[in-house]
């Protein structure tokens, strides 16, 4: 599949700090590409490089074939932008809004107003239109930000934390219709803290810390990284077996108490729940809850950020 | 169409863009008015009152302060309030280069000047003795002169401040001492000896030159130097604001 986003080497210095550090990850058409990170790590700048706010230091990217040194504007004609802040123009109506932002990428005057009309239906803004955007709150501000981002029909879409701070209908509202674009082939670009929003949407994630990529893989890859953070979670009707008998299961390395229930952290979580439905059956013990667990993505980004907790898979 | 032609169309269109969303927004801010509108007005009040000239003979200076406060007022206000709207970011991400972000704020400035230059022009000839004379001569003094003065507005509106006002203050630093040797407020040939070797170096000089022509006064410069000059001052003042925005938005601010 042909790639919408190549970054190689990727570097932004300011003065001696180096906010992003030879960063490389290629993202495909039609993928969502989540890109993590804790605070500081590096990602606005990443993007705010990839979609021409910032010059990069060094390094080289392309979007949809254009390299956004070399040639900024042809490589800006496919992108729709929607940032953590919804920066709508206060004093302009919605349609203004909108219609400004699809002028700007030159979309002929017949497809700006029937496109505009579609997506303000499509984000329950439609009866919204002629307010100005002073007055909205920030869920619809941030659904005018994503009108404005695809009226322009781009091929790729920059969401940074699209969600964060948002009342539940537009967030999911958001999500949804992210989601539907996806489905038709528009390639996404997600920054998000969040990690279920994450896990639900993105086909592949990139995890950058200190300005460098930790680690890019499907959130399931990911989780494998973190072995030892698998665990086999169970409780019993009555008193339980002897903790002894616990460590004793095969590949039990470390046993954890959280109320009735006993966290046996495993690296083969299957074989461990099948010994331990073994032990309660030759003890006469009746299991109230037996589930194996595996990491979060959540779990992952803490290990990989703060480099504690777990081991990583070789 | 050539690759060349159909960027450079693009280009002017989204210059048009940008001014025509600078109208909507930002032609009736406070500051705008007030460093546009009331400045010359009052600037104008202080100087009449109580001096014997004829009323004919300010005209002229009238209409060239009018344009100087009018077209460099917009250019300050609009890049440091979209900075601190975080709107400028949304402009720089579009496919539209920042040279044409830039063209938008001086279009935008030229229209604020050169339109409510039509009210002291119009006030002047209804209520004084005033004739355009020479309309081949105003006409391009008031369009020039208005690009120049909209291409320093947007100069000074470069540095990296989020704050509006500050850059008003500086625009204002610029502006007024540039007006008092401009020969606006005095023929430049009446001017002390000093003086008469800075005006050169303001653009209003040469605007309010050819302003002066336009009304049948006595003109200090040759009227082709004022619009080789205005021209000139336009062309080095853009590329200076093109230039210094540019560095200032690769720094990141």
């Amino acid at each position: 599949m042909a790639a919408a986003i190549q970054v190689h080497g990727l570097t932004r210095r300011f003065g001696d700090l180096v906010a992003v550090d030879h960063v490389g990850f290629s993202v495909s058409e039609g993928e969502v590409f989540g890109f993590l990170g804790p605070n500081g790590a590096g990602k606005t700048t990443t993007v705010r490089m990839l979609t021409g706010v910032l010059d990069p230091t060094e390094g080289t990217a392309t979007i949809q074939g254009h390299d956004i040194c070399a040639e900024p504007l042809a490589a800006r004609e496919h992108l729709g932008i929607v940032p953590e802040e919804a920066n709508v123009y206060l004093d302009l109506s919605v349609w203004r809004n909108v219609m400004l932002m699809a002028e700007l990428h030159g979309v002929p005057r017949c497809r700006r107003v029937e496109e505009g009309e579609r997506l303000l239906g499509l984000l329950g803004l439609g009866e919204r239109r002629k307010q100005k955007a002073r007055g909205l709150s920030k869920g619809l501000r941030q659904r005018l930000m994503l009108c404005s981002a695809l009226v322009s029909g781009p091929e790729l879409l920059f969401l940074d934390e699209p969600t964060s701070g948002l009342d539940v209908q537009s967030a999911r509202l958001i999500r949804q219709v992210v989601r539907d674009l996806n489905g038709h082939g528009l390639t996404v670009f997600l920054t998000t803290h969040n990690m279920a929003e994450a896990e639900e949407m993105c086909d592949r994630v990139a995890i950058i810390n200190e300005g460098r990529i930790a680690a890019i893989d499907t959130p399931d890859q990911l989780r494998q990284t973190v072995r030892a953070s698998q665990y086999v979670e169970v409780s019993f009707e009555g008193p339980g077996p002897q903790e002894a008998a616990l460590r004793g299961l095969p590949e039990v390395e470390r046993l954890a108490r959280q109320g009735e229930r006993m966290l046996l952290y495993t690296r083969r979580p299957g074989r461990t729940a099948v010994a331990l439905a073994d032990l309660a059956d030759r003890e006469g013990l009746e299991v109230r809850e037996l589930r194996t667990c595996t990491p979060s993505l959540e779990d992952v980004f803490l290990f990989l950020t703060r480099g504690g907790g777990g081991e990583k898979a070789p | 169409m050539s690759e060349t032609a159909r960027t450079w169309r693009r280009e002017a269109h989204g210059a048009l863009v940008i001014a025509k969303k600078n109208a909507l927004l930002y032609y009736l801010k406070p500051p705008v008015l007030i460093f546009g509108v009331l400045f010359p007005v009052f600037f104008f009040l202080t100087f009449k009152m109580g001096r014997p000239v004829a009323p004919e003979e300010i005209v002229p200076g009238m209409v060239a302060m009018a344009l100087w406060f009018t077209a460099t007022a917009v250019g300050p206000l609009v890049t440091p309030w979209e900075r601190r709207a975080r709107t400028y970011e949304r402009l720089i991400s579009s496919p539209i280069s920042l040279r044409a972000i830039l063209a938008g704020d001086v279009l935008s400035g030229l229209a604020f000047g050169a339109c409510l230059s039509v009210i002291p022009i119009a006030l002047g000839l209804a209520l004084t003795d005033a004739a355009v004379t020479n309309a081949l001569l105003l006409v391009p003094g008031i369009i020039l002169g208005a690009l120049s003065f909209a291409s320093l507005g947007v100069l000074l509106a470069a540095p990296p401040a989020s704050n509006p006002s500050n850059i008003m203050l500086l625009s204002n630093l610029v502006r007024l001492p540039l007006l008092f040797v401009s020969g606006v407020f005095l023929p430049i040939a009446r001017m002390p000896a000093w003086a008469r070797w800075v005006s050169p170096v303001s653009p209003l000089s040469y605007a309010g030159d050819l302003i002066r022509a336009g009304f049948g006064q006595v003109a200090y410069f040759p009227a082709w130097l004022s619009l080789v000059m205005l021209a000139g001052f336009t062309a080095v003042l853009f590329w200076g604001a093109c230039r210094f925005h540019r560095r200032w938005r690769a720094k990141g601010l």
